[in-house]
């Protein structure tokens, strides 16, 4: 078996990783290695064929594969980094600093200084949401749909029903129009939509897509084919109300019920989220463990990729910087206070920049982001229009901050 | 002579194998795509110790046999089998003295081992119990299995052994002559047959009646199950936690299952005897409501947020809660039916019996066949294999290197070997190879494990169906 | 006359926005009043959005001899909401051969538009 010495590892060439080989290739280490399970670069981008990517990092509106693109294009210049797909990581011996990767030229032994996680999220399955009714073929979850469609040239149906309002169903719901397959409705089980404003108005309203909000389903029917979904409407504790039935004649059913981070081969030794189930990092990306770094969609859930190719960048750089001192700073941890569902990052580490993410638990029309470390105001600003579905991204330079707790809260205006 | 089995489900595979050990013609009938795929394939997985069952049943006598006769069984056919224990656990002074109860009748059938244990021996073998157990029973020889491959493997073996397996291939209809079994009608064609097997499981009851022999009537209870990922609650339970049994069955238990994950079921809802309730494995709102608050009853830090799949099977119950085992009034003509739980367990000694049962009813003798081969290989998994090993295995065979199914391992290899072995479709891929059992379900690999059945099969993707030929997942293409 | 809700995107601060539209009948033509945006870009994307929208359309085409059967496809500029399905029903009849480059243009000028359906990724031709 080989072994590898190696700088800095990634594990995941997608918006995150290929932004952490960005940010550790900057900063002049050796030996950067991306490893990926696909065959190409890009992660889900490649598969995300509409547009609205990029606004953020290259102040321009690119489809997911132009946006994969140029990321790619951006490493093109960096002689101290090397790509290899169709790689798979068996496990990792984190005592000695060993990551096992298998492939069709055998098992590799890498020993990385630093390792930066960026293996993204996976979508809940069907059994994630205790769908009940019958198990037959013709239901997808929307990624594995879009793929189809979008990648393999297959279509998934001809009549769908898409569960969930996230940006990936109502992404899909027009894509699937698009191409002829009449999609019913959009069903969400909470009172707002879970997607962004644009999304619901571009992919819903300019095709007539009707939006079912406070819905579930109720029974999945057809013992071969889908052939009717039940939906039914949910009382404020989110149990159907009975008389409320709606029945959908469709062979397809999407589901586009969240997004999991990814983390099985790390949490034997990484500290997660309980809540999140992402991995606990401070603000330059460090796990729980210092010379392990992580970013993206495996650490929170983001709105853009944009934020997630800047958060892998940072992790790259710090990764880097690590390799080269070997110096771990003091950190903080960051507390949520009222109306805090999602916080990101755990802790603030000093001598960076804090990039804080986050998702009210509750909309609210107006609302003061208040973030305090002790008695200093760290921000204290207005916010219209607060919703669970958009992230919020709060920027609070280094200078600022001093030693201290810190905490998060959203107030009334 | 030639004998038919009608039903490919784990007593009918494993009948089909015992039979396989004689110089007989052995045929063997099932009317689904794949082995396995009826009652035996949802169930809660366990190879029961034998004390529920009241002595002089049929469930008593073939229970703890069966049980005893796993570790051979599993071992020949080279399927994982773990006696992992099982705990009947007691809340209250009347339910300790159903345990009590439930340890005597134990003895009486034969059961090795049990205990009755107090709460501090509980807890420390199971931390996750209810701090307000009061006692359990032990019994340190119930398993877990992987109930499907019992019928895969078995029917393997069979085949290997010069069995014929016809699928697809459904009895229509029972010709008997002068009171003797004469011929199967099938919509695969006709069989000339000496002895046949009745193994219908769920439909067992229509066939016999195509014998002429009427049956106790058989109607469906159904089971809900809900599965945890391993990943999130991989040990969080070591044994197989039953709740104490009341008249409706053994009650919902907790139990780990051999992919590591944890799988909390049955419901118990019967339904009605006809045809269609035979097919409704549909799960339901209600079911879940039940699992779960029957779940943190035993086991009150249990989180269904982390479940991944849900499912429900059919058990073929009958008015007498008892198999309906052996001879009929027609010739050659046997049934193995109604095998409700713990038909799972009880299936090798029925299998067993049914051998010398045929034997004495038609007064002959099987002559056993020199070269009849008990062993059955696994299909090889590389992930527990030390990796010099695997390494020099992927030099050789690329496609041991190519890791398919994320979650589980599995390997291109493994998944051209399942469909070497007649898997045909998605599931039958899953069931023999454990891809796309994890965390994902499939959402990252099963258009991989698709586009393969396709190459393999020399079908288009679009013509790969999840379990029949009326599954296809995928409707052409988008661009032609 | 009707009232309709937007959240202007033309940039971060996303200005929520109300649009009174008065139809003229007879003539097709309406009138939108923009009320709660803070530039007059924010004018200009409601009126467009309220009486004209404008989409770019992101899609695939079919690719012969490629190492993948599609390759994904944009308008490089807006079209209009309305011609939507008529654009696809000519995507959907067009077919190229590999290799195809990221930026280059599968159908120049689609129907009269403007806007010219580019390829959004490279498809290298099948080995």
């Amino acid at each position: 078996m080989r072994e590898i010495p190696v700088d800095v590892l990634i594990i995941g060439a997608g918006a995150a990783g290929m932004g952490a080989a960005l940010g550790a290739a900057r900063e002049g280490v050796q030996k950067v290695i991306i490893i990926e399970r696909e065959d190409r670069t890009g992660g889900i981008l490649n598969q995300c064929i509409h547009n609205g990517f990029g606004l953020h990092y290259f102040r321009e509106e690119l489809t997911g594969p132009e946006y994969a693109e140029r990321i790619k294009s951006l490493l093109k210049d960096y002689e101290n980094v090397e790509f290899k797909g169709d790689q798979f990581v068996k496990a990792i011996d984190y005592k000695n600093r060993t990551v096992i990767v298998v492939s069709r030229e055998g098992i590799v032994l890498y020993r990385p200084k630093t390792l930066v996680v960026t293996t993204g999220a996976r979508e809940r399955p069907m059994g994630g949401i205790l769908l009940p009714g019958t198990r037959p073929a013709g239901i997808f979850t929307a990624g594995v749909a879009q793929r189809w469609i979008n990648l393999e040239n297959r279509k998934p149906g001809n009549r769908a029903l898409v569960i969930g309002s996230g940006d990936i169903g109502l992404i899909m719901a027009r894509r699937l129009t698009l191409e002829g397959i009449k999609v019913e409705a959009v069903v969400e089980k909470m009172p707002y939509p879970g997607g962004l404003e644009r999304n619901i108005r571009q992919c819903l309203k300019d095709y007539d897509i009707p939006l079912y909000l406070s819905h579930t389903v109720v029974e999945v029917r057809g013992k071969d084919r889908v052939e009717e979904v039940v939906i039914a409407e949910l009382d404020n504790n989110f149990r159907p109300i009975a008389g409320t039935e709606k029945v959908f004649k469709v062979d397809t059913l999407v589901l586009s019920v969240g997004l999991i981070p990814q983390t099985n081969l790390f949490k034997d030794f990484l500290r997660t989220d309980p809540w999140t189930k992402g991995i606990v990092c401070t603000s330059s990306g460090r796990t729980s463990m210092n010379w392990i770094f992580a970013a993206g969609n495996c650490t929170v859930i983001y709105d853009l990729v944009d934020w997630v190719t800047e958060e892998g960048e940072k992790a790259g750089k710090y990764a880097a910087f690590y390799v080269k001192n070997g110096q771990e700073a003091a950190k903080f941890p960051l507390e949520k206070g009222q109306n805090v569902g999602i916080l990101f990052p755990n802790y603030y580490e000093e001598g960076t920049n804090l990039n804080i993410y986050l998702r009210v638990k509750k909309p609210m029309d107006r609302g003061i982001i208040r973030i305090k470390q002790r008695n200093n105001l760290l921000y204290n600003k207005v916010h219209a229009s607060l919703m669970p579905s958009e992230m919020v991204n709060v920027k609070i330079p280094e200078p600022k901050i001093g030693v201290g707790d810190i905490t998060v809260e959203v107030v009334e205006a | 002579m030639r004998i038919g089995i009608i039903g490919a489900g784990a007593v009918g595979a494993l009948t089909a194998r015992e039979l396989t050990r004689y110089d007989l013609e052995v045929y063997i009938f099932e009317k689904e795509f794949d082995v396995g795929m009826g009652v035996t394939k949802a169930n809660s997985a366990i190879i029961h110790a034998g004390y529920d069952d009241e002595p002089g049943t049929l469930r008593a006598k073939f229970c703890a046999k069966g049980n005893e006769m796993y570790s051979a069984v599993a071992k020949e056919l080279d399927i994982e089998f773990k006696r992992i224990g099982s705990l009947v656990l007691a809340f209250s002074d009347a339910e300790l003295r159903i345990i009590e109860e439930l340890y005597k009748r134990g003895l009486e059938n034969g059961v090795p081992g049990l205990e009755i244990w107090d709460r501090d021996k509980i807890l420390a073998h199971e931390p996750n119990i209810n701090q307000e157990v009061l006692a359990a029973l032990w019994a340190p020889t119930a398993g877990i299995i992987e109930p499907w491959m019992i019928a895969i493997a078995a029917v393997e073996n069979a085949v290997e052994n010069g069995a014929k397996l016809f699928l697809n291939t459904e009895v229509t209809d029972i010709v008997i002559e002068n009171n003797k079994i004469k011929r199967v009608v099938t919509n695969n064609g006709d069989f000339e047959v000496d002895v046949l097997i009745n193994a219908a499981g769920l439909y067992g009851d229509y066939v016999s009646k195509m014998a002429g022999v009427e049956t106790l009537p058989i109607h469906p209870r159904k089971g809900e199950y809900i599965l945890l990922d391993k990943e999130e609650f991989g040990g969080f339970v070591k044994s197989v936690l039953f709740p104490t049994p009341s008249t409706l069955g053994k009650g919902t238990l907790v139990t780990p299952t051999i992919d590591g994950g944890i799988l909390v079921g049955p419901t118990a809802v019967d339904l009605p005897g006809e045809r269609k309730f035979r097919e409704d494995t549909s799960t339901t709102i209600q079911g879940f409501e039940f699992l779960m608050a029957k779940a943190f009853k035993m086991t009150p830090n249990i989180d269904f947020r982390s479940s991944i799949k849900t499912f429900a099977g059919l058990r073929p119950e009958t008015p007498i809660k008892d198999f309906i085992v052996g001879r009929t009034k027609v010739n050659g003509f046997f049934n193995a039916i109604g095998t409700r739980s713990p038909g799972l367990t009880a299936a090798p000694a029925i299998a067993c019996f049914l051998v010398e049962e045929i034997q004495e009813a038609m007064g002959i003798t099987f002559h056993r066949r020199a070269n009849f081969n008990p062993i059955r290989k696994r299909i090889r998994s590389y992930i527990q294999m030390p990796l010099e090993d695997w390494d020099r295995i992927i030099e050789k065979d690329p496609l041991a290197g190519n890791i398919i199914c994320s979650c589980n391992k599995v390997t291109e290899r493994e998944i051209v070997e399942a469909i070497k072995r007649g898997a045909r479709t998605v599931d039958g891929v899953k069931f023999r190879t454990r891809a796309m059992f994890g965390s994902c379900q499939g959402g990252f690999c099963s258009h991989k494990i698709m586009k393969i059945l396709a190459r393999e099969l020399g079908v288009d993707v679009s013509d790969v169906v999840l379990r029949n030929e009326k599954t296809k997942i995928l409707y052409g293409k988008v661009r032609t | 006359m009707r009232e309709e809700k937007l959240v202007c995107v033309m940039c971060p601060v996303g200005c929520r926005l109300t649009v009174r539209i008065s139809y003229n009948h007879g003539s097709g033509n309406g009138e939108a009043v923009v009320e709660g945006y803070r530039c007059n870009r924010g004018i200009a994307y409601a009126q467009q959005e309220i009486l004209d929208p404008q989409r770019i359309l992101p899609t695939s085409v079919l690719v012969e001899d490629g190492e993948m059967e599609l390759v994904s496809v944009k308008t490089n500029k807006p079209v209009p909401r309305r011609m939507i399905f008529e654009i696809m029903e000519i995507v959907k009849k067009t077919k190229v051969k590999a290799p195809v480059r990221t930026g280059d243009v599968i159908i120049p000028n689609i129907l009269n538009t403007g806007a010219d359906v580019i390829a959004t990724r490279s498809v290298n031709k099948k080995v």
